[in-house]
């Protein structure tokens, strides 16, 4: 539990910028699902059974998860790390790189999974998740947030510089987003597109937010949660690997 | 007894070898400099007491503890002073020190307990709730001290502890850290400050390109590597008063428009130039720069 005192300071940051940070976070995901949710709701039928508001706020949920994670544990992460060299001052303390990994990742983990329980909150105001199993999708939040930190936080170490991220963003991230289901079902799309949809994280976490969301339990839930682990597992192992040769190599 | 011992200490980044094979002992509550010029090897050297860099070979035993292995264990009784500010930005003055103690597992109220006490030692009473981007470069250093001290260490490592401070600031800094050796703190800093390792440091290791050339207290190393007079003489003639001042002097040195003449006896020399009136000339006793000049040489390292 060593790495909670990393977790603490980012916490304690936060809490002194609480609203901003909190606004920033839920402007944009908010704006869109209402805009597209209610503009291009009002032309389409249900889908998937659902109204298209109540489909898309359940990709907004993961996306916006997704995204927090992301930005938290990339342009956060590297600001402490290289700008204002906050990592170097807490390894003077009997702490070691693996517990600032660590810290790190489970502090991006829990500020999106923040951004996701508060866009089910909006949802539910809205009448968007009206089932009792939407609680359920705040596990999942949680852990679509630690399988991106963990990949966000490999970005962060291997970074030279802030372009870096960009590569990232453009192209990993926002086809992710576009593929995965959020905005349509997944499987409009072209065959090896939709198959190769399945290999990335965002997919899984959609399909097992959307069906809560709607009141069902989801199919083929230990597949999606093996996913989700794989990635954190996998790139927490593999940040910390980075983070090692960056720091003590 | 030591509370820093490396030995055969090897490093290398890339084709550059930055430590080459050194050894160093630090007794405790003593004053240890590490002396050397830019890119000598001093950061790297004390990454890796610290574990904070893994050395290629080489073994370090700190305050009790092998590095790196241990070295998470050692760092409980350490404070560290970097070379460069790293003080959070994103908290005041008291909650940079309320927040570092607790990345030594200390409970909060310890901590909480000892920063009016450290905020006296840094200077900085007062100045709690300031922004850590409004304090000056010499309250920034302090409050990096002070910060060192939250585990109460019984050793300190400081990079350049001085390195960009005004003289009253670089001042403050010399009485504090002397005040932590009265009270039987040991302290390891690096330095090109001749001076303030003159002041400071018991002993002093002379390194250069990753190698010990000299070890020693500081008149120690005067008096075993330099003459103890030096006369500096420039001026019109003072190129053809060089050559007269060979035959005077065991040693003399032209840098730019200056000679050094290092002298067992100062009398010979100071006579003759009474007869060269054109020539302007300053007499001292012998010094850590001198020695540091002759083992290092006077060439730029950038």
């Amino acid at each position: 539990m060593r790495w909670f005192a990393i977790w603490r300071r980012n916490f304690l940051v936060w809490r002194k910028l609480v609203i901003a940070s909190v606004l920033t976070n839920l402007a944009d995901p908010l704006i869109l699902l209402f805009g597209l949710g209610y503009g291009l709701g009002a032309l389409l039928p249900s889908v998937e059974g659902m109204s298209y508001i109540a489909f898309f706020a359940a990709g907004t949920l993961c996306s916006a998860t997704m995204f927090t994670a992301s930005f938290e544990s990339m342009f956060s992460g590297f600001a402490r790390m290289h700008g204002q060299k906050t990592w170097d001052s807490i390894l003077y303390a009997p702490l070691t790189i693996d517990d600032i990994v660590t810290g790190e990742i489970v502090w991006a983990a829990s500020k999106a999974w923040l951004s996701g329980a508060t866009i089910l909150a909006v949802a539910a105001v809205f009448g968007l998740a009206a089932s009792p199993l939407v609680i359920l999708t705040l596990p999942v939040a949680f852990l679509v947030g630690l399988a991106f930190a963990a990949v966000g936080l490999i970005m962060c170490v291997l970074a030279k510089n802030w372009d870096f991220f960009s590569f990232y963003m453009t192209l990993i991230m926002t086809p992710m987003t576009m593929i995965s289901g959020v905005f349509f079902p997944a499987d409009q799309l072209p065959r090896p597109v939709h198959l190769f949809a399945q290999v990335l994280p965002l997919y899984h976490g959609v399909e097992l937010v959307r069906p809560l969301v709607a009141g069902r339990l989801p199919d083929h839930v230990l597949i999606h949660l093996a996913v989700l682990l794989v990635y954190a597992a996998a790139g927490y192992a593999i940040a910390i690997m980075y983070a090692r040769r960056r720091f003590t190599a | 007894m030591t509370v820093l011992k490396a030995r055969a200490l090897r490093k290398r980044y890339g084709a550059l070898e930055v430590v080459s094979g050194l050894d160093l002992d630090v007794a405790p509550g003593e004053c240890f400099g590490l002396l050397g010029p830019n890119g000598a090897g001093k950061t790297t050297t004390l990454r890796l007491c610290l574990g904070l860099t893994h050395p290629d070979a080489g073994e370090i035993e700190l305050l009790g503890e092998p590095v790196p292995r241990r070295a998470r264990e050692a760092r409980r009784r350490i404070g560290v002073v970097p070379q460069f500010d790293n003080l959070d930005p994103d908290f005041t003055v008291e909650e940079n020190l309320l927040v570092f103690g607790r990345y030594f597992s200390m409970p909060a109220s310890e901590v909480r307990a000892k920063v009016p006490g450290l905020l006296e030692f840094a200077g900085l009473a007062g100045r709690e709730d300031a922004r850590i981007n409004t304090l000056s470069g010499g309250m920034k250093r302090r409050l990096t001290l002070a910060r060192a001290l939250i585990n109460d260490p019984q050793l300190i490592f400081m990079d350049e502890p001085t390195t960009g401070l005004d003289p009253q600031a670089r001042h403050l800094i010399w009485e504090r850290l002397r005040q932590l050796t009265q009270e039987g703190k040991t302290l390891v800093l690096t330095t090109h400050h001749m001076e303030e390792a003159e002041r400071l440091c018991h002993r002093l290791a002379i390194i250069d390109r990753g190698r010990l050339i000299a070890a020693g207290s500081p008149r120690e190393l005067i008096a075993k590597h330099i003459e103890p007079h030096v006369v500096e003489v420039h001026g019109n003639g003072f190129e053809a008063w060089m050559e007269r001042a060979r035959a005077l002097a065991a040693r003399v040195e032209r840098a730019g428009d200056t000679v050094f003449v290092y002298a067992t006896e100062a009398a010979p020399v100071l006579a003759d130039l009474q007869n060269h009136p054109d020539l302007i000339y300053l007499h001292r006793p012998a010094s850590l720069e001198d020695v540091f000049l002759k083992l290092t040489g006077r060439d730029l390292r950038d």
